[in-house]
């Protein structure tokens, strides 16, 4: 089958908390959550609500030994929906053959669904775990009251509870029911495995979806259909902002199979995860919805922003970072230190908007039906989609339910809903499921930006050629207009990511952050504020090494000095994001990443070849997410300047590995995203309007133009599972600028690369 | 009315005859193993064959396959048992998956007239088809495996 048009049936089989499980099945209630899950639970499931304790389902077992897991995390490319599971049933001790995937529509009860922030194995980890655990020791103490003999004589091996003296044995299956009416066990009386007892954590693991995918049958948010269903498509204000003054849909209803028009009303600043507003046209097929859209006639009020421009608006960010910013970390005083004279080198640097891209567009069915909404998205966020449709139907986030498809690709964009709130509005106006399908060029004209940034760097080195001062000012719109329609300045969350924690020990170090407007929606993109800061700092590091005459690896190595634990409080940040982490858990500890660059300078042979005449080598080190790795890139660039990447590494310790394979997979497909990043992506405006549209002038790195190959190698670590998603990505794109400096001895301050001459 | 075999399967269509046969495919008879990515043939993720070339079906209408015959991913194999597909799962290339139906049909064009393509064979005929998430060195040995078997 190819296709999966969903029914009733499996509609409510869909529905796991009540329609899985049989009565005889052994449904793990857990308290098993991170207290930070537990927020704002109390009005979704009414028959929970009233519970002293709260359950939280993750696993089940029925009578005929299926192991049912749910992975309430979205499935973009990570594995996770093959990861998580993975760790429960390593766990219990299941057959992983006998082990089926749910994945879990959104609901609060999960905890948070958010798949972002390459937190879902740093956040699920240990609740996968104990879920694990509880189950095997219910099925062995089931066991050990059926024999009547103590639990510490029955063990738990792959589906099947013996009785070690007796050599008795029982099967998952067979134990269910009765271990499903004991109490959870509490956390703290869990016994977890030890590392050498593992079957699945740490070893390499085939994804889920594998066959699937292969063979065409695995099911997308674009591939989903329901009985009834017309496709729509929206023509949305040019400008972000603007709304429809007034439209002409005659000759868009004459198209044949367009039903009918109906308009969207623009969002109410903040601009929030709202539809942007505009036209929309619904018919019978995705391609009648795009034929009569392009009959349409709009008239558009374009708003505050129609005067929008980068190249002006790429003047005022760099002209902001020459001014004095709001300090966000403090060391020593630089200014007293470049007073002292030395050797000064200051560097402007500008990375331009960027469009996330998925090879799947924003795509979303939705279904109002009885003033419920039923609605099956590729979202990152299920969660954000109940509230979200919630809010733009005036109906309560428990009366949308949101089933979670696989996803062509989210990076941070399928993080926010607007599209299934368009779609949940056209169904009510039609009364008909709505399939809603953004075109590549609604795409890439209608995202939410990753954020352009103006930086400046000065450094003073000494006569040796030390660092002893660096100031470093970044200017940007924030995410947070997202939720503030004056917003000027980031926050935490952007100056955790390269700006308030760079790794260098400097006697004399302020990060500043300068005012900025956004003018288009600003969102996150896999690692954020990540890109520019990194590339930008380390750039300007390896400008560094160079004015003081020595190799960039060591000069790195020297500018982190001895490895440590970085004290950020007593260094201007009192509260450092640390992303979400608990910093006793995830402290930011500079000795990993001494050893990340240092395995990657004798993984990659560096120093081994002297760089010039169109080969060039570049190293680059950073932790985010918690996650330390340093990218070594080699580049060739001939006469006509094109540049070829033979070769990469990319070191990573991200802690304890669940799926080693799936780890080196991100780290592999990071280093691609960070060749599209450097070389050709920008999207830019002029009047307040997104130029680019496609492919062929949002070009992202094709097979010819990425990396021939990269080695991952992945440090041994028994750190706590830090992220893996994002992490490849920062230092890469500092490093393959680093490069080609090597290469060329052209230094690239402002990206992409294809705006410059290399030849 | 056009005519048109898929998958060695006759099928008639009586409709906009510009329309892409993509939207054929996905719309109105349930094939939705070949994706949409771009529409205008930038991103191969709607790769299928027509007479055993491989096309973008996101710009080739319906008018232009009267009388064709045509293979899309679900006619590549029932059970996923190509070649290319054994080699895709061998080397475990896909992440989100998405683009990785067009990239197979992509690589099966190419593998049929050549069993032994080198690295910059694999590049001209590949370069066509974008891999958001970056799976393009898995992609390239899992041809190169493929093209060993099918020899």
């Amino acid at each position: 089958m190819s296709i999966e048009v969903i029914s009733e049936e499996n509609l409510s089989r869909r529905r796991f908390l009540g329609g899985v499980f049989s009565a005889g099945a052994m449904v793990l209630a857990a308290e098993i959550l991170p207290d930070s899950a537990w927020a704002d639970t109390n009005e979704y499931h009414g028959k929970a609500a009233s519970a002293a304790l709260r359950p939280s389902i993750y696993l089940g077992l029925e009578p005929d030994g299926t192991v049912y897991i749910v992975t309430h995390r979205s499935e973009m490319g990570t594995g996770v929906r093959t990861t998580l599971p993975m760790v429960a049933a390593d766990e219990m001790e299941a057959d992983f053959g006998k082990v089926k995937i749910e994945q879990g529509i959104g609901d609060k009860n999960y905890g948070d669904q958010n798949t972002d922030g390459s937190k879902s194995i740093r956040g699920f980890f240990v609740a996968f775990r104990e879920t694990g655990a509880a189950a095997r020791l219910m099925l062995r103490q089931a066991a050990a009251a059926q024999w009547n003999v103590p639990v510490s004589e029955c063990s738990a091996q792959m589906h099947v509870v013996t009785h070690t003296p007796s050599g008795r044995k029982l099967g998952y299956g067979e134990l269910a029911a009765a271990a499903g009416k004991l109490p959870v066990p509490k956390p703290e009386t869990l016994q977890l495995k030890t590392k050498n007892e593992w079957r699945f954590i740490g070893k390499d693991s085939k994804i889920a979806d594998l066959a699937d995918i292969c063979t065409g049958k695995a099911v997308f948010g674009m591939d989903v259909k329901r009985p009834g269903m017309l496709y729509a498509s929206v023509e949305r204000p040019p400008v972000m902002g603007g709304s429809v003054q007034s439209f002409d849909d005659k000759e868009a209803l004459k198209v044949k199979g367009v039903k009918q028009t109906a308009s969207i009303d623009p969002f109410k600043p903040p601009y929030t995860f709202q539809p942007l507003g505009g036209v929309a046209v619904v018919a019978d097929s995705t391609w009648a919805a795009f034929q009569g859209r392009k009959k349409l006639k709009v008239e558009w009020n374009n708003g505050a922003n129609a005067s929008h421009d980068s190249e002006a608006y790429k003047k005022e960010l760099l002209e902001t970072a020459r001014k004095p910013g709001k300090v966000v970390r403090n060391i020593g005083d630089v200014d007293a230190a470049f007073g002292k004279g030395g050797k000064i080198v200051d560097a402007e640097y500008y990375v331009p908007l960027l469009a996330h891209a998925t090879m799947e567009p924003p795509v979303a069915l939705a279904e109002f039906r009885d003033g419920k909404v039923e609605a099956w998205v590729p979202t990152q966020n299920p969660q954000a989609v109940q509230d979200t449709v919630a809010g733009a139907l005036g109906i309560k986030p428990e009366d949308v339910t949101c089933h979670v498809t696989l996803l062509g690709g989210g990076f941070g964009r399928k993080s926010k809903p607007d599209y299934v709130a368009e779609a949940a509005i056209l169904s009510k106006k039609t009364g008909k499921p709505i399939k809603l399908v953004w075109s590549r060029e609604d795409d890439l004209r209608f995202d939410y930006y990753h954020a352009v940034a103006g930086m400046y760097h000065k450094a003073a080195l000494d006569d040796k050629g030390k660092t002893t001062a660096w100031l470093h000012r970044s200017v940007f719109p924030s995410i947070s207009s997202m939720n503030d329609a004056s917003s000027m300045y980031g926050f935490d969350v952007e100056y955790g990511m390269g700006l308030n924690d760079m790794p260098f020990d400097i006697p004399n170090h302020r990060a500043e952050n300068g005012p900025a407007k956004a003018h288009v929606r600003i969102g996150w993109l896999r690692s954020v504020a990540n890109i520019y800061h990194v590339f930008s700092g380390l750039s300007f590091a390896d400008e560094l090494a160079h004015a003081a005459n020595r190799d960039p690896l060591e000069y790195q190595l020297e500018l982190i000095g001895p490895g440590k634990i970085i004290d950020f409080k007593s260094q201007g940040v009192p509260a450092y994001w640390n992303y979400g982490e608990s910093y006793d858990k995830f402290p930011f500890d500079t000795r990993r990443l001494r050893k990340v660059l240092e395995i990657a300078g004798e993984k990659s042979g560096w120093g081994k070849r002297k760089p010039g005449n169109g080969w060039g080598i570049g190293v680059a080190a950073a932790r985010s997410f918690t996650s330390y790795v340093a990218s070594v890139v080699e580049v060739e660039v001939d006469k006509n300047g094109k540049i070829r990447i033979p070769r990469t590494w990319q070191v990573a310790d991200v802690g304890m590995v669940i799926n080693p394979e799936r780890v080196r997979s991100q780290f592999e497909g990071a280093a691609v995203m960070g060749a599209s990043i450097a070389l050709t992506g920008e999207i830019s405006l002029s009047d307040g309007r997104v130029k680019q549209s496609n492919f062929h002038d949002y070009p992202v790195a094709r097979m010819n133009q990425a990396p021939l190959q990269t080695d991952v190698h992945i440090v041994e670590s028994e750190a706590l599972p830090g992220g893996v998603g994002e992490p490849g990505v920062p230092p890469f794109v500092p490093a393959f600028a680093n490069a080609v400096f090597a290469a060329t001895g052209k230094r690239i301050r402002e990206l992409p690369f294809s705006k410059h001459k290399l030849a | 009315m056009i005519k048109l075999k898929i998958n060695g399967h006759d099928r008639t269509f009586d409709g906009d005859p510009d329309m892409p046969l993509l939207w054929y495919l996905r719309d109105e008879i349930d094939m939705t193993g070949t994706k949409f990515g771009c529409g205008v043939g930038l991103c191969g993720a709607c790769t299928v064959h027509r007479n055993g070339e491989a096309i973008r079906s996101c710009s080739t209408t319906m008018k232009d396959v009267a009388g064709k015959s045509i293979t899309t991913i679900e006619g590549l194999s029932t059970d996923g048992s190509h070649p290319l597909q054994k080699a895709w799962m061998q080397a475990n290339v896909p992440q989100c998956g998405y683009c990785q139906t067009g990239q197979i049909m992509q690589a099966a064009a190419l593998l049929k007239k050549n069993h032994h393509p080198s690295d910059k064979e694999i590049d001209d005929a590949m370069a066509g088809n974008i891999c958001r998430c970056g799976t393009y060195q898995r992609i390239r040995s899992a041809i190169k495996a493929a093209g060993k078997e099918m020899a």
